[in-house]
């Protein structure tokens, strides 16, 4: 058995190095807030001090308005976006899990293998040709994809295999006794799944809401193809034509706008802090 | 097949149909079109015409794919072992029960949250040779050693390197997959280790690596198929310079595809990314019998 001291001195490093791995975590994001309330001459001061003389929040106005004037626009075009991936990912992914997960037929298993493997496809592999069948759909139909949103959200209302993974995992767990009591009652398949695996599965849909609104905020590659106007451009497009066209770079400004781009997911996260953590943890459950 | 099984098999496929329209129209149709488009010369404007294995056998002779393909392997072989190391170490002492232990897993988990857009400006702003905070950090010490910081993203030598720090800072993530696994593994294990006389290296090693390797195996084939994609970041902060040492492998497909508008060649560039893909995943699964330790199996 270990002494007492061995014991204490053993969670004193622990506890060292937690704070110092929680430090390294957390110091470039109040060093950012730090820049982002400081004037132009206190970012070049040395040393640099961390709470500035005076709070610039006129700095976040300047991100917001003025020469930054598609902010508000670019915000815009980004929610619409991510609301209608949420939507389609999340409606969608729970139908194709519950017919993975719930009804017997032949066939099944394999392409349940099939699903899974796609999530080794390369998205680099896809957007060339994706990009040549758009542009032939805006060509041959009356209806323009290309330079609009609809490449980034229309798909997402097809399943998206780590969604339907992730909910026939959770829908397995269901016991089929519930499904059988309602069909003796009269209740389709439909009806079971809408009125009784949907209802019972809380939480593994707002799991899979919450990571493609994340997926659908960050997305960059996506917007970059096949978004062409600024007006239409989403918030990381926009803030990243911005930033590389600055000559001497407004750090503070910048940095303003990176802490109005964090904020809606870090906000998101505070309220459903549990669901993130336990979705995560699950991902991973099955080598 | 009985009544009843047909019965079954159109409920099913009913309810896979999204899936199923979803995988032809924005998956299959793409791959095979992406497989003819690398066997054809085309630009967009005109039809593809067919050229064979030219495009691939240009990409041999082509120094600028080489070099991408060796840019992102330096980065892969620097950030995969080094985000395996640190996320399974943060893990571990996120796993020993200490007063605070909630606050201590949100904190690391908070970087991976951020937007690639904001964790590139920040970033760009950190490793500033003059004004960032890592070289202000490093002043007194760099005084004392009568040296100037680094240049971190300004030098060839130094960009890959810096990516790959910058890329640990948001390991969380892969940490909160972990920690999971760390959970499952049976108190008793280590108790009866204990008993035995294995001191805590010694159960790292002989109870915990073991018990998750499954999870370690899940993290390593996700991290292989994520950094061969890697194109966000790189655009973002250093644009592929200086000098296209951090001209990812994506990188020069994008700008084969969209800026040359040369779509077959990208497409080639393409097909091969996927095969790399394929073959690392593969020797992964391939050694994994050896190593990976699969409970009740």
């Amino acid at each position: 058995m270990k002494s007492v001291r061995e014991k204490f001195w053993a969670s004193v490093t622990t506890y060292a190095a937690l704070v110092v791995i929680c430090a390294l975590a957390m110091i470039p994001l109040l060093w950012m807030v730090s820049t982002s309330l400081k004037s132009d001459s206190e970012i070049v001061e040395s040393p640099p001090r961390w709470i500035p003389d005076k709070l610039m929040w006129d700095n976040y106005r300047l991100a917001i308005s003025s020469e930054w004037a598609h902010f508000p626009l670019w915000t815009r075009n980004t929610l619409i976006i991510a609301v209608l991936a949420v939507i389609g990912t999340t409606f969608s992914s729970a139908v194709v899990a519950y017919g993975f997960a719930k009804i017997r037929f032949r066939g099944r298993g394999p392409l349940f293998t099939l699903m899974l493997s796609t999530m080794m496809i390369p998205f680099p592999v896809l957007m060339v040709p994706l990009f040549g069948i758009f542009v032939w759909l805006g060509a041959h139909t009356p209806i323009q994809w290309l330079g609009t949103a609809k490449p980034l959200w229309v798909p997402s209302w097809f399943g998206s295999a780590f969604s339907i993974f992730l909910l026939r995992q959770f829908f397995t767990t269901i016991p089929d006794e519930l499904s059988e009591a309602a069909r003796i009652d009269g209740c389709s398949v439909w009806g079971i799944f809408w009125r009784i695996i949907l209802p019972l599965s809380r939480p593994a849909l707002s799991v899979v809401a919450l990571f493609t609104f994340m997926w659908a905020w960050r997305d960059f590659l996506g917007p970059l193809i096949f978004l062409q106007r600024p007006t239409q451009y989403t918030l990381s497009l926009g803030l990243q034509t911005l930033q590389s066209q600055h000559g001497s770079t407004p750090w503070n400004q910048l940095m303003a706008a990176s802490v109005l781009v964090i904020l809606p997911v870090l906000v998101l996260f505070f309220i459903a802090q549990k669901t993130f953590i336990e979705g995560i943890a699950t991902t991973g459950m099955k080598g | 097949m009985t009544r009843g099984e047909i019965r079954n098999l159109l409920k099913g496929l009913a309810f896979l149909s999204p899936w199923l329209i979803g995988f032809g129209v924005f998956m299959f149709l793409p791959i095979v079109l992406s497989m003819y488009y690398s066997l054809c010369d085309y630009n967009l404007l005109q039809s593809p015409a067919f050229i064979g294995a030219e495009n691939y056998r240009a990409l041999i002779h082509d120094g600028i794919f080489w070099k991408s393909l060796r840019v992102t392997l330096l980065y892969a072989a620097i950030s995969l072992p080094a985000g395996l190391v640190v996320s399974l170490g943060v893990a571990v002492l996120l796993n020993v029960s200490v007063r605070g232990q909630a606050i201590f897993r949100t904190i690391i988990f908070v970087p991976s949250l951020v937007p690639t857009i904001a964790a590139a400006m920040l970033w760009r702003w950190m490793f500033n040779q003059r004004l960032g905070l890592i070289n202000r950090a490093l002043e007194p010490l760099l005084e004392l050693l009568h040296k100037s910081g680094p240049p971190w993203l300004a030098q060839s030598a130094w960009v890959i390197p810096s990516l790959a720090l910058m890329s640990l800072w948001s390991v969380g993530n892969t940490v909160i997959i972990y920690l999971a696994g760390l959970q499952d593994v049976p108190r008793e294990l280590y108790e009866a280790a204990e008993l035995d006389g294995a001191g805590k290296r010694q159960q790292l090693w002989h109870v915990t690596i073991p018990m998750i390797s499954p999870v370690i195996f899940f993290n390593l084939v996700m991290a292989i198929i994520g950094i061969l994609q890697v194109f966000d970041t790189p655009f973002m902060m250093t644009h592929g310079g200086p000098n296209r040492a951090s001209y990812f492998y994506t990188f020069y497909l994008y700008d084969s595809a969209f800026t040359y508008l040369k779509m077959g060649y990208a497409s080639a560039m393409a097909w091969i990314q996927l095969l790399l893909v394929l073959v690392l995943t593969g020797i992964a699964f391939g050694t994994s019998k050896r190593w990976v330790y699969y409970q009740g199996k």
